[in-house]
């Protein structure tokens, strides 16, 4: 279970996160909704490490993240695959490098990297795209490519960041697809940051909304979408916007 | 929350003892995951000798020529003519050949170290080389500036001897030396000492040049713009660094 407990974090005078409170449950796919800006991506980089908070805490499994040893910190980041915005694949290295390189951190042996890298890459519908590199492959392919090198760690959990943005409709099907099959097949539990509400509620059983630093808003899809809060069902409904508009207490 | 728990702000010594100590040991931990690093020095090395090479000969034949014909002119006569082959040697092997040829490298290769690794901070590819649980100091830092270290000299070497030929050919055919008289100079006040004093200065140079490089590659922020910019930043970093250096051997070695 990760856990974040009242996380604070600034950048300079930028307020981003505000006392975040949320709890990250296993098995399940919980799905961080919320404008651009809001601090989505830094959410999910204080779960493996990447930052630190201000104030408050992380916690993956009861471990707080920030408190760890650079040896522990690397063990947990084993347990977590993480699917970048812009898949951050190596250009300088061939997919199946790219995917071996974690691999080979693990000191798995040569038959079973080459056994994981087959099959991780089949299961994003990629089968022997090992030789090629990632400027040859359009921007849904390296995202691919890029949820391949994550679960063929097998993680326990996989953080997704806005994993179909920029991408086409069909294109972004695909890849909620993979994301149900990551935890259907191997049963990882799945963090996916978005704003595409249709992907949302394909592959989210719980859905959160990051408004102002905190959670706005948290509950199934059934319950988002029922929902009485302005905030959370004008960004659901895709409607403009304006926070001042907004009666007071809403804003609170 | 404890943001603000030291009750006294430490003095700037305490502070700079602080930092150096942090260093130390990030560089420390660096080195220390061989396995990381280990396969990616001699690509590294190759790279740096394929980049730099021509360059550095290219400003060491022409460095060679002008000290032969500025000798010449600074002697006028006073001087018996085969001093040229002394002041060649001399300023070639202690100063000309690595400094000139650390500069040169400071935007070629500086530049060049800024840009790649830049390119991968705004692309996220250093944070995913840490969620793949590498250390990116590891895997980025540390082959890159012992590739300088080991590469600098190297070429140094090759810089200064390109240089002393140049200048020998100059003096035998321009300035009406013979090879013994140049050679002759080139002995005459030749310690062991000029040319590991050069080659020296140059592994520093080439810690200083690539370390800059990978620093403000590693600081980037801001997409495209910032990648230029800390490129810009690397040379002049670099740049500053030899200059500072050069004085520093100069005061505790000379
Ligand atoms: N490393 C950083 N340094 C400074 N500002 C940052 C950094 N990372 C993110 N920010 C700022 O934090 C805010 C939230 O960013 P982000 O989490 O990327 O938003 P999003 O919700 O779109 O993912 C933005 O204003 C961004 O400029
Ligand atoms: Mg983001």
């Amino acid at each position: 279970m990760i856990r974040f407990t009242d996380v604070h974090k600034r950048f300079g005078p930028k307020v981003v996160l505000d006392g975040l409170t949320l709890d990250i449950p296993d098995g399940q796919t919980t799905v961080i909704i919320g404008f651009s800006g809001t601090g989505k991506s830094v959410a999910l980089k204080h779960i493996v490490g990447l930052l630190a908070p201000d104030a408050g805490t992380v916690e993956v499994d009861g471990r707080v993240v920030h408190e760890l040893s650079p040896d522990a910190l690397g063990a947990l980041r084993g347990e977590i695959g993480y699917v970048f915005q812009f898949a951050a694949l190596f250009d300088s290295l061939s997919v199946g490098a790219n995917i071996r390189l974690g691999l080979a951190r693990r000191g798995l042996d040569e038959a079973t990297i080459q056994a994981r890298i087959a099959e991780s890459l089949a299961l994003v519908d990629l089968p022997g795209a090992e030789a090629r590199f990632p400027a040859e492959l359009s921007g849904g392919m390296r995202k691919r490519v890029g949820i391949a090198r994550a679960i063929a760690l097998r993680p326990r959990y996989i953080l997704y960041d806005e994993p179909t943005t920029g991408l086409d409709p069909v294109t972004s099907a695909v890849i909620d697809g993979l994301m149900v099959r990551a935890r259907q097949e191997l049963g990882t539990t799945g963090v996916v940051v978005t704003h595409d509400m249709r992907s949302a509620y394909t592959v989210g059983d719980r859905i959160a909304m990051l408004y102002q630093g905190r959670i706005r808003q948290v509950g199934t899809i059934a319950e988002i979408q029922a929902t009485d809060d302005p905030v959370v069902r004008n960004f659901i409904e895709g409607r403009p916007f304006d926070p001042d508009a907004l009666p007071v207490e809403a804003t609170a | 929350m404890p943001i603000f728990t030291t009750a006294v702000e430490p003095g700037l010594p305490a502070r700079v003892v602080t930092r150096v100590g942090r260093s130390a040991v990030t560089a420390a931990r660096a080195l220390a995951d061989v396995r990381t690093w280990l396969p990616h020095l001699v690509p590294q090395m190759r790279r740096l000798g394929v980049d730099s090479v021509p360059i550095a000969l290219f400003i060491a034949t022409f460095t060679g020529i002008v000290l032969a014909l500025l000798s010449k002119y600074i002697f006028t006569g006073a001087v018996p003519l085969y001093f040229v082959g002394a002041l060649v040697g001399k300023t070639i092997m202690m100063e000309l050949g690595p400094v000139l040829t650390g500069l040169a490298l400071a935007g070629r290769v500086g530049a060049n170290i800024a840009a790649e690794v830049g390119t991968m901070r705004v692309t996220e590819q250093v944070d995913a080389l840490e969620t793949l649980a590498y250390n990116p100091n590891s895997y980025l830092v540390v082959p890159r500036v012992l590739a300088g270290v080991l590469m600098f000299p190297v070429i140094t070497a090759l810089a200064i001897l390109l240089g002393v030929v140049a200048g020998w050919i100059t003096a035998v055919n321009l300035l009406d030396l013979s090879t013994l008289e140049f050679v002759k100079g080139l002995k005459l006040f030749y310690k062991f000492k000029d040319i590991w004093f050069g080659l020296i200065k140059a592994a520093s140079f080439g810690a200083a040049v690539t370390l800059a490089g990978c620093l403000m590659g590693l600081r980037t922020s801001g997409g495209a713009e910032g990648v230029g910019r800390n490129t810009t930043r690397a040379v002049v970093l670099g740049c500053e660094a030899i200059l500072v250096l050069d004085a520093f051997w100069a005061l505790v070695l000379l």
